[in-house]
This record gives structure tokens, sequence and C-alpha cells, in this order.
């Protein structure tokens, strides 16, 4: 970006809580049921039907506010959003207006080394729309209502994000965030997890806003910050071309990268918002406050920081391991069975693990080796049984079978060599056997040497410690 | 505060209300009389007033979250002027 300009952009994402039922009626949430199945009376907003709010919408509401250290309301209020679409068979949403559920807050992201805390202005219930077909039925739209009605929480932030890079930052701590509280799967291609930015740029040192545009539905983590920088470049052009930027709301095009203006509607900010008849303002009372304050599970910082301090992490292996919570307990799982071999468990973990995972597009759930067994393997890397190059040999056979490490390292003859008199036969062996080298070495050519390691570890069929060997061969060549 | 003819006219786009023109100005005139009544309204001394969302001193009452609902789709599609592969059919609307 030229740094001339400086850009603001704040966030608000709709967040699907996991309930089983819809937020106003008893029909199910689940996804991927056949079209209309799940969508009952209430939600096709036949006369006459009444919503009745969901208990555990609210307690979900109740705890992100917890967990963002944020303002609950005691006493907050449904309203009226209206307007006409198919895909909203009442004409309004229910939504909050004034008095959200949850007020201000914060989250602390961490971009470069640093950490910033961005502000959360508000986070408010409200229902889902459903889903509109363009696909060609004659000519037509199908609607399908399965969607209508499931609760949303909409988390706003305040414009503090300066770049792309942030925005992403605080997208995915939320993400990671509703997940730990299990509020929301978090599933991003199912649309439990939306993303709309706010988007303006300003020369830098100037203190108004500029003009926003809104940026709709960017729903991965790649096409936030695509989208964004996309939309920063895009206004820096509009006003360096002596032009203005215009508010208004423009979708982000993935296949093209660009974001275009949506189509107008001179209206769309004209909801007429009015408190919901239908429904009594929520009191929210401390007993239950107290209640989901005592069953909120640690958080990913306060994990991380634990992490840090009870096991010696550095700080880059803790955030890996605290991004989700599954990943955590596993470590923590490995960590106890392995009896405390924190730095070894974490490397493996954040290497071969992961990286073998992400090779196979698996999350740590399905993981094939599960942290009983992968502590198994690391046990015998602590008590020296087997060398780390060994030990890579084993993991690939842990993957791929259902045998312990154990049973692997006893089946394949792969327990290391510690019996030191046998190794210093090879040693000898290999050095007559490699005069070149040899000469090379004592001539100076310290490279010379990993080709007799080598050698030697070919020999003992990798069992040897290359440490040992090392260590052993200098020795010998400089007699 | 007195509505005009084109504030009734947007009033009723967004409501999706047809009304006939030569309607406008009438319900310019009735509709601009009950802002006027709002109007007296307001100049009552609230202070010390909370503000009301609803007409019932009462809370919310909250429900279990649990599905109770059946598929009813194939009945509540009879009355849906076009229906295919479970999906309503409206006009095309793409925004």
């Amino acid at each position: 970006m030229n740094s001339q300009w400086e850009a603001v952009i704040g966030l608000e994402i709709h967040t699907q809580l996991s309930t089983k039922s819809k937020i106003f009626s008893g029909a199910a949430t689940a996804y991927g049921a056949e079209p209309n199945t799940q969508a009952c009376a209430v939600d096709l907003g036949l006369p006459g039907v009444l919503p009745v709010l969901n208990k555990d919408a609210v307690r979900r509401a109740v705890t992100f506010g917890l967990a963002i250290d944020a303002e609950i309301a005691p006493h907050s209020v449904f309203a009226r959003k209206n307007y006409f679409y198919p895909d909203l068979p009442k004409g309004y949403q229910i939504s909050q207006f004034e008095l959200p559920i949850v007020g201000n807050g914060h989250l602390d992201i961490e971009v470069d080394g640093e950490t910033k805390r961005i502000g959360i202005t508000r986070a408010h219930l409200e229902e889902d729309a459903g889903k509109s077909l363009h696909e060609d039925f004659h000519g037509l739209t199908g609607i399908d209502l399965n969607r209508a009605g499931t609760p949303l929480l909409e988390i706003v932030s305040e414009p503090d994000m300066r770049s792309a890079k942030e925005a992403v930052a605080y997208m995915r701590k939320l993400h990671e965030l509703v997940r730990y509280l299990e509020i929301c799967d978090g599933n991003m291609q199912e649309g439990s997890f939306r993303c709309d930015a706010n988007v303006s740029v300003r020369p830098k040192g100037q203190k108004e806003f500029g003009t926003r545009a809104e940026i709709k539905n960017i729903n991965s983590f790649k096409f936030v910050e695509k989208a964004i920088n996309h939309e920063i470049e895009r206004q820096i052009d509009v006003i360096e071309g002596g032009g203005k930027v215009v508010q208004e709301t423009r979708l982000y095009d993935a296949n093209k990268d660009e974001t275009r203006s949506m189509r107008s509607k001179e209206e769309a900010n004209d909801y007429r918002y009015f408190p919901d008849p239908d429904l009594l303002p929520v009191l929210i009372e401390d007993s239950l406050k107290d209640e989901v304050r005592a069953t909120l599970p640690e958080l990913p910082d306060a994990k991380k920081q634990r992490f840090i301090d009870q096991y010696a992490l550095d700080n880059e292996s803790a955030t890996t391991l605290t991004s989700s919570r599954e990943l955590a307990d596993f470590y923590e799982t490995v960590v106890k069975a392995s009896g405390g071999e924190a730095k070894l468990a974490s490397n493996w973990l954040t290497g071969d693990v992961l990286g073998a995972l992400n090779k196979a597009g698996l999350e740590i759930s399905d993981c094939p080796v599960n942290a009983g067994r992968l502590a198994g393997l690391i046990k015998r890397i602590a008590d020296n049984t087997i060398s780390g190059k060994t030990a890579k040999q084993v993991f690939d056979k842990l993957w791929n079978g259902s045998d312990s490490a154990d049973e692997i390292i006893e089946k394949e003859g792969l327990v290391q060599i510690t019996d030191t008199g046998a190794i210093e036969a090879i040693v000898d062996k290999v050095i007559t056997a490699n005069p070149v080298p040899v000469e090379q070495y004592r001539a100076g050519k310290d490279k010379a040497l990993m080709a007799l390691v080598g050698q030697i570890m070919k020999e003992t069929q990798g069992k040897a410690n290359p440490g040992e060997v090392n260590k052993m061969l200098i020795a010998k060549l400089k007699n | 505060m007195s509505l005009t003819a084109n504030d009734v006219k947007k009033i009723a786009h967004l409501a999706r209300l047809g009304i006939a023109e030569q309607d406008v100005e009438h319900y310019a005139k009735d509709l601009s009389s009950v802002l006027e009544l709002m109007t007296q309204m307001g100049r009552l001394n609230t202070a010390g007033v909370t503000p009301m969302a609803h007409p019932l001193d009462q809370m919310q009452r909250l429900r279990e979250d649990a599905v109770t609902e059946t598929d009813q789709r194939d009945h509540f599609q009879t009355i849906a002027p076009q229906t295919e592969a479970g999906l309503y059919l409206v006009p095309k609307v793409i925004d």
C-alpha cells in the first residue's frame, strides 16, 4: 500500500450458534437436510405463529460476552428489521438494534510479534434468513428455508484494524474463540462463520474516517485478506484519480480477485427498526451469568500462556498448539502419557504430525495416530531406544498401520545400537574402507566427514546415534 | 412534522403497498396528523421514566433447546403457487 494512506477496517462477523433447534422455533438446524424439511410454520412466517426464544441461544451469547470481557445487558430487546426478499418470508428479520445482549468487549490479536487490542462494539442475537438458489428453475428462483431462523450472533468490531493482515488475525482469533467456547462449529464452507468488512482509507495522520464501503460475505481467511487489500487499492486509486469513494455495498469476486458494486438499493439502509411486539424484553439475571462463568473453558490466551510457563514452550509453538482446543488437548494427553516429554511432544506435533495431517487434509480429531500411540513413540526417542531418524520411519508405520511404536520397533529390529563396542567396530571398518575422504578430512576438508558418517549410518541401518557416531569418528580421525 | 407526497410514496414503496396517485395527498394529511399526535405526546415531561420496549411489564419466557417440529413440507407446500425439488419457486431475484 502507498505509505501516504492508512486503511481503517471494521468487521461484522456472523456466527451460527450451534443449537439443536432454531432461535424462535422447534425446527432442527442440522446442515444439509433436504430443502424445506426443517422449515416449520414459524420459520415460514405463516399467519398466527409466535416466536419463542431458545434458552441455549441466549446462553451461548452470554458465554461469548463473558469470554470477551464484555458488558452483558441485564435487559435486552428484540427488534424487527424490515426488508423484502424472498428468503425472508415474514418481511422482517428478528434482530436486535438498541439494547443488544452483548455490549462493549475486546479481543487481543498478535501481528508480527506485537499484541494489539481490538474493540468489540456489540454482539447481538438474530435469526438467519433462508437460501436463494439462482440456478435455472425455468427462469425462477428456488427458495430453501431450512436455514431461516437459525440463531446467529452478529459480532461487530470497532474500526480498530489498520491492515488486511490485522483483519485476518482478528477473524482467526474470533474463529478460534467461538470454537473453544463451543458456541459455533466454525465451519466456513457451510457458512457457520461469515464475515462482512467495512473498509475506508484516509491520509496518514488524518483523524476523521474516510467514506467506507462494505464488502459482503467473505467466507475464507484467504479471501478476507485479498478482498480487503483489493478494496484498499481501489479506494486509493479512486481518490488519487480525483474521485470520491461512495458509501456502498460491494461483493468480492474470488475468481476475478476484485470487488464490485452490488446493485444499489436506495432504501437499503432504511430498515425501519422497531421493537418486536411478539417478544418481551430478555432479562439476564446475575445467576445465569455466574452459572455460565463457572462453565467457561480455559480461553486460548490463558492456555497459551500456561503452555509457555508450564511446558517451557516458545511463543510460536504455544500459539500453534493452542490454535484449537482439540489440538491443545491432544498435546497435553501426549505430554502426560509420555511421562512429561513436553519439548519432544511439541516438536513432533507442530512438525511431523501437523505436516502429515495437512498433507492428508485431515483435522487433529481424525489423526490416524492417536495421542497414546504418539506418546509411545516419543517415549522411545526420549529413552534413546531409537534415533530421531528411525523415529520418522516408525511414525510412517504408526500413521499407516495399527501397531504400537514398541511393536514396530521390535518387528523391524530398529532398536538403536547403544553398544559402543559394536559402533566402534563399524567406525573402524568404514575408516579403513574409505581412505580418500579420510585423507581429505585430515587435510582440513570438514565436508568429507559427512560422507563417512553417511557410510556408518548405512552400515548400522540408521540404528546408531548420529551424534555419537560423529564424536567417535572425529576422535578417531584426530589420532 | 408533516409528510410530503414524496415521503408517502417512499414509505409505501418500502412497505410494498400499492397506493393510487389520487390518494397520496389524503394519506400525507392523515399520516401527518398521526405524527402531530406523537409530537404532542413528546412534549410531556418523561424525565425519570424508563422507556418501555413492550406494553407488558414482563420478561421473555425461554424454551429449552429441543427439536419439537417434524417435517411437514408437503403439507405446507400445498398452498405454494409453485414448487420444484422441494424448493419454493419465486420470480427471479438477483442481488
